[in-house]
């Protein structure tokens, strides 16, 4: 590594903590801990820009009529906070706790490709520049929704294409995360350490990240012709020419079904990591978490047309993706009484990482629920592009993945910083969060319910009621994030020493066998897995 | 404090359209659940959609008693000691043989319904529904009306919306033509769209189906009940999404071919000849309603646009210019939808008043102009 090469004077004893100062540590970074960290700084930093454009439109839903925005920025808020928060901030977040864990998790000493780990966290600043210059561009920034459905992304302005080029610039940089975590898995595990003995967020994101190499491309496929419908007079989308807008959709579903995996599966795999723990007690049904994991990435690509039953299709493809689609509610239910029956029986304690975890089975099932009602196609029918759909994703985006990322942050915050987090301040951001989380999203469905369809700058009057509620719970929820910011800098900052293996995890990962904070060098000499 | 008085109107227009001061024009809300069904598959899709509730709600139901029994019961403060099992292939097989069971019991009832959704045979009365930036265009294609044509739009004053007058229970809600249909009667929809995607959604006839530009998609309804049933654009299509909603009017046999006759009778008259030659001021005046309701919404009542997205009439050379304005105007161009649906004369009037509003001096346009330039 360069970092080893460029500091030959240092001191043997303190070679593994040694490291280049200054901006040169993180610009050249090769250090799969220092770019796991940038890659967390940057989602939680795009993660507080995509709420502020949430309180945006909370603040404009308060109550009905048009108060602070026109229509077309209220569509820009909601198109850009949908991609802001999954391509900015859900995704990273994941790959920076990929960069993070897989190696320790395996005993391996570094990513296996070093310099493109770097490439592809650089990529992500330039893309986020992208995005935030689109709003001050003519016309702003795009508004066709995050799924940018053509022929409405042909009438917006030049916003649109710097939304297109950030995909592409997030995309590559996925593409490129997913080959360097395949190798690191395939290619670094310590001696010993099969594949069926491996911790089971490193199998959820081995899975993960051959969605990400599977779907990417296809993402990228369909801006590109978005692109060319705008400006080169192509006609992919364009009936006129020959085209078919509902093409696009097919094209972005088989992306974006898979895409919605991509965000929940390593949060599947970070509960699974935390619940045995917690629960002191070995994680139940190992096998078949491995299956059910790689069976819900095999059935996404089966499924996208669920997004597009009102599209119009034939009886018999309507038929088939309701099908398709119920099916994952198998899987996902094994999940589920796999980590229940993990709990049972066990002796339990509840420290902040436990209670998120917790709170994600509870309230991530409910989203769980909530597709399964809307796999029914004739359901779907009615509650399609309405606030119902906007409540189940947030169950499962919010409480599924975000709950998650916040359980791994807790858990894993002692071996990143050699502190233990202030734990009453932990369970304070629990338990708002939870609570706020409710009451934000669980009137939509009411709201849905009643026919309030989504991305609507204004309502009718018999939504106002549950529509003040949600706003309510939207700046609730969003002041106490920074609570959590407040929580993470203190903790970097000092606190309590942190042990090697603060929770006592018997059975927990290798990561609890190097010191608190790992140092800068982990596993140079691969440890042996028995 | 102003804010507050505004909150304190909102609050008591809400009561009363809840309490059904309001009358029966609003009878069809609902607030906790899907509205109230008009139609066998509204009626359907309730009932499957209860089903599903109950069975979701008692399996969580099952499984969390599960689990928070053992948060209870198996927690280490309360000297809980931990088993160690970790694995039971009979319990795994059960866990993933039931709930297959159980979808396929849910998948049964649902099956019947999209099959009956789909089936648009046998209709008495086919409409085709138009959806365009941001209205909806009714065109009764077959049946008792057929020939019957319309356009349908938001109602509610600007003024609502920007809360300088009182909202009304229907805000948001009502249209100035709304669709009329004769109850029980086995309606067609045939959706297209004109710009981008819209979708046609009526709740309390579980209806919503994708207008799509360029490609005719179909649903049905048999309303049971006589009344007014409202309903919005469900497909995101631009800045005025929220602003273009659908109001059907469901009416007896007799009440219906009265509409109808009545509606004939209105269109006749309404048709204006393009060959007649138009005076300025009546083109001017008959220009500035047909601005307003197609118009206004993106190059705005100044005439000055939306800088960067929607270019500003006034000053504008196309406009100016005779011949471009009426390609223009007849073919579209980019986000400029093409306005050949609108008459002769309805195009020529406000040809003519854009050509002389804000400043702008260029002269008119008689609607003989744009017959010729019609292929």
């Amino acid at each position: 590594m360069s970092a080893v090469v460029h500091t030959p004077t240092a001191g043997h004893a303190d070679h593994a903590h040694d490291h280049p100062h200054g901006w040169r540590r993180w610009l050249f970074a090769t250090n799969h801990k220092d770019i796991g960290t940038m890659y967390l700084w940057f989602s939680f930093t795009m993660f507080l820009f995509g709420g502020v454009l949430a309180l945006g439109i909370r603040m404009e839903l308060f109550q009905p009529g048009l108060q602070f925005w026109k229509p077309e920025f209220f569509n820009q808020l909601t198109t850009m906070h949908g991609v802001i928060m999954v391509f900015g901030a859900i995704m990273p977040a994941f790959v920076g706790f990929a960069n993070w864990q897989i190696p320790l998790q395996i005993g391996a000493p570094d990513m296996a490709f070093a310099r493109m780990n770097n490439f592809s966290f650089w990529l992500l600043p330039p893309a986020a520049l992208l995005i935030v210059i689109s709003f001050f561009v003519p016309g702003g920034a795009t508004a066709a929704g995050w799924t940018l459905y053509a022929p409405l992304t042909v009438q917006m302005g030049p916003g649109m294409d710097l939304a297109i080029f950030a995909l592409h610039i997030l995309g590559a940089s996925s593409i490129m995360g997913s080959i360097n975590i395949i190798t690191t898995i395939l290619n670094m595990r310590a001696p010993g350490m099969t594949l069926m003995k491996m911790p089971m967020f490193v199998w959820t994101w081995l899975i993960t990240a051959y969605l990400l190499i599977a779907v990417m491309p296809v993402l990228a496929g369909a801006i590109t012709m978005t692109l060319t419908d705008r400006h080169f007079g192509t006609s992919f989308f364009n009936a006129a020419g020959g085209g078919d807008p509902v093409m696009y959709q097919h094209i972005f579903w088989f992306f974006g079904h898979p895409e919605v995996y991509i965000m929940i599966l390593p949060a599947f795999g970070i509960v699974s990591q935390i619940i045995p723990v917690f629960a002191r007690k070995p994680l139940f049904g190992y096998a078949s978490m491995v299956y059910a994991t790689a069976s819900i990435a095999i059935l996404s690509f089966i499924v996208w047309a669920h997004h597009m039953f009102t599209t119009g299709m034939p009886v018999t493809g309507q038929l088939f993706f309701m099908y398709a689609t119920m099916l994952i509610a198998i899987p996902t239910g094994v999940k589920v009484f796999n980590w229940v029956a993990t709990m049972y029986k066990g002796s339990m304690t509840f420290e902040t990482p436990m209670l998120f975890a917790v709170g994600f089975i509870f309230v991530f099932t409910m989203g769980g629920f909530t597709g399964l009602i809307l796999a029914m196609a004739p359901i779907d029918i009615q509650l399609q592009d309405s606030y119902y759909v906007v409540a189940h994703f947030h169950y499962v985006l919010v409480a599924g993945s975000l709950f998650a990322l916040f359980a791994g942050t807790y858990y894993w915050l002692p071996k990143w910083t050699g502190h233990m987090y202030n734990e009453a301040l932990g369970k304070w951001h629990f338990w708002l969060s939870m609570i706020f989380f409710n009451i934000t999203f669980f009137p939509m469905h009411f709201l849905g319910l009643a026919g309030m369809p989504r991305r609507y700058a204004d309502y009718p009057l018999q939504f106002a009621d549950f529509n003040l509620m949600a706003s309510i719970g939207a700046f609730g929820f969003g002041f106490t994030q920074l609570l959590f910011l407040y929580i993470v800098v203190k903790c970097i900052k000092g606190g309590p020493k942190a042990a090697a293996n603060p929770w006592g995890a018997e059975d927990g990962g290798l990561e609890w066998t190097v010191p608190s904070p790992a140092p800068f060098h982990t596993f140079e000499t691969p440890p042996v897995v028995k | 404090m102003k804010m507050f008085s505004r909150f304190a109107v909102v609050r008591a227009a809400l009561a009363a359209s809840l309490s059904g001061v309001a009358g029966g024009a609003v009878a069809v809300q609902s607030k906790f659940n899907l509205a109230p069904p008009m139609t066998p598959i509204a009626n359907e899709i309730y009932s499957l959609h209860n089903m599903m509730l109950i069975i979701c709600t008692a399996i969580f139901v099952a499984v969390f008693s599960v689990m928070f029994y053992s948060i209870w019961k198996h927690r280490k403060s309360k000297g809980a000691v931990a088993a160690n099992w970790h694995e039971n292939t009979t319990v795994e097989i059960v866990w993933t043989v039931i709930p297959f069971i159980i979808v396929i019991v849910m998948a049964l009832p649902a099956t019947k319904t999209v099959v009956a959704m789909k089936d648009t045979s046998n209709a008495e009365l086919t409409i085709k529904v138009t959806g365009s930036q941001w209205k909806w265009g009714y065109d009764y294609l077959r049946g008792e009306g057929e020939g019957i044509s319309f356009l349908s739009q938001l109602a509610t004053p600007a003024a609502q919306i920007e809360g300088r007058e009182a909202k009304t229970a229907t805000y948001l809600l009502e249209v100035d033509n709304p669709l009329v249909v004769p109850v029980n009667k086995k309606v067609r929809v045939i959706t297209t769209a004109s710009d981008v995607i819209h979708a046609w959604w009526m709740p309390a006839f579980g209806v919503k189906q994708d207008a799509i530009p360029g490609f005719a998609r179909d649903t049905w309804f048999r309303a049971d009940q006589i009344g007014t049933f409202r309903g919005q654009c469900a497909e995101l299509c631009g800045k005025d999404h929220a602003f273009m909603p659908i109001v059907v009017q469901v009416v007896s046999a007799e009440d219906y071919s009265k509409w109808v006759n009545g509606k004939k009778q209105q269109m006749a008259a309404l048709a204006d000849d393009p060959n007649k030659t138009w005076t300025r001021p009546e083109l001017m005046a008959r220009g500035e309603k047909v601005y307003q309701a197609n118009c206004q919404a993106c190059h705005q009542a100044s005439g000055q646009g939306v800088q960067g997205a929607f270019p500003a009439l006034a000053g504008s050379k196309v406009v100016a210019s005779k011949g471009d304005q009426i390609a223009l105007l007849l073919n579209g161009k980019n986000a400029m939808p093409s306005w050949k649906a609108l008459s002769d004369v309805e195009l020529a009037a406000v040809s003519t008043y854009t050509k002389n509003s804000w400043g702008n001096s260029a002269g008119e346009v008689q609607p003989a102009e744009f017959k010729a330039a019609r292929k």
